[in-house]
């Protein structure tokens, strides 16, 4: 029984964490940038789409690390890109049928979900050499960090270029328009999810020099 | 690292397919109901937020059946078109065809306070992909009461504005026939529209392409029923 882990030992949790901070997907491994400019100009979409790379990545990798031993080297990309496609499909069918709403406002990007290089990425690198259970954990800490990074940046997005947060009209609320306030455009437009983006990864590494790079 | 032989890569794929395949079309089949139902219900919706009624998802249909009381299919001509059901017309075919060979929907509303809407479907393109709504008018055909539209693929905060309320509460009292009883339709004006103006709403800053589109839209499909109109109204006097 020794070479048992624990569900939740201190390994397991680095999975789930470092994707947070340290390993994150976006901001570190600079991966998924193309999705995190164009769906996080309001909260709502960020909020689902996290919620929808979050079940792809955590299923497929469960599904990939299960057959890692069945799968032929040569055609692994093929299935790996199989079974994110399946996932996607899926989710994309159920938010059809249960949350028509949410899924209107996403729309293509939900099928994108495919691109997303995260995805990929993980799959290939985690999946095909680890057991199920850790390749779960990782793939809920890597949407995580994803979603986290797009939820960030929709707030930032959505309050300054629109004034509003779920569509509530909290600038106007609170009366900062009398004061001369006006909505940011350039916020709306992709160039400044990507500025943002830049910021986080500025805030992040001047507060942990280990993610400085020696030039 | 274990070798495959080509065999086994052929089984598994095949394998994997069948299952891939199995999954999805069950997928599909079981939530396709789902789905259609939910299409259904968004359209009751956006042709009840064309005549200016709150609703949500619960109780559309309850409200479409009490608000919608008639509705009929004519042509172009304004010959009516008893075979065809109006509710199932994708305005989006008709607008392919012909002018002659549209067939037209019409949905009469009955309000609280006695008033009756005519409501028509409008599609167009917009940037990305396709937009549609639904454009309600008084019993004068030239007045428009409420208009809703829709969009698949615009952006976000640009051409997706235009199923936001600020937009769609712009089209309200304007009007389509000028004093001389032309069709004019309705114009998009970019930099703001000039309040005294009848025909003309704000276009949206960012989303001149979407905003071209569906100007043309309302020409070509409000066009459409343009025999139809006059004729009420002559019918009117």
């Amino acid at each position: 029984m020794s070479d048992r882990e624990l569900l939740f030992s201190s390994k397991n949790l680095k999975l789930l964490t470092n994707p947070l901070n340290v390993d994150n997907p976006i901001t570190v491994q600079v991966l998924g940038i193309c999705s995190a400019l164009a769906i996080t100009v309001k909260l709502e979409p960020a909020v689902v789409m996290a919620i929808s790379v979050m079940v792809v990545l955590a299923v497929s990798n469960v599904v990939i690390s299960a057959l890692r031993k069945m799968i032929p080297p040569r055609i692994r990309i093929i299935v790996q890109l199989t079974v994110i496609a399946t996932m996607v499909i899926l989710v994309d069918q159920i938010l059809k049928a249960f949350a028509y709403d949410v899924s209107k406002q996403l729309s293509v990007f939900v099928g994108l979900i495919i691109t997303n290089c995260i995805i990929m990425g993980r799959l290939e690198a985690f999946a095909m050499s680890n057991k199920p259970w850790s390749a779960f954990l990782d793939g809920i800490g890597n949407s995580a960090g994803y979603g986290l990074i797009l939820i960030i940046v929709g707030f930032f997005r959505e309050l300054l270029g629109s004034g509003e947060l779920f569509g509530y009209p909290v600038f106007e609320k609170i009366g900062i328009y009398n004061i001369g306030y006006e909505n940011n455009g350039f916020m709306i437009l992709p160039p400044m999810a990507l500025i943002i983006i830049g910021i986080i990864i500025w805030v992040q590494r001047s507060r942990n020099k280990e993610l400085i790079e020696e030039s | 690292m274990k070798s495959f032989s080509n065999t086994y890569i052929f089984v598994f794929s095949a394998i994997m397919v069948v299952i891939v395949a199995a999954l999805l079309s069950t997928a599909a089949m079981v939530l396709h109901p789902l789905q259609e139902k939910n299409i259904e219900i968004q359209k009751k919706r956006n042709m009840l937020s064309s005549i200016r009624i709150e609703n949500n998802a619960k109780n559309a249909e309850e409200l479409y059946d009490k608000y919608i009381s008639d509705s009929f299919v004519i042509n172009a001509e304004t010959e009516e078109q008893e075979t065809l059901n109006a509710f199932e017309i994708e305005m989006g075919l008709q607008m392919r065809k012909t002018l002659e060979q549209r067939s037209l929907p019409v949905f009469i509303s009955s309000l609280d306070d006695g008033t009756k809407k005519y409501i028509v479907p409008v599609f167009g393109k917009g940037l990305w992909g396709p937009i549609y709504g639904f454009v309600s008018l008084n019993d004068d055909f030239t007045t428009i009461y409420g208009a809703n539209f829709n969009h698949d693929d615009e952006t976000p905060g640009l051409g997706a504005e235009i199923n936001t309320e600020w937009f769609e509460a712009q089209f309200a009292n304007k009007k389509i026939f000028n004093k001389k009883k032309e069709f004019i339709s309705i114009d998009l004006v970019k930099g703001g529209a000039d309040p005294e103006s009848l025909n003309e709403v704000d276009a949206i800053s960012g989303g001149t392409l979407t905003s071209n589109g569906l100007e043309k839209m309302l020409y070509d499909c409000l066009g459409s029923y343009q025999t139809y109109f006059t004729n009420q109204m002559k019918n009117n006097k």
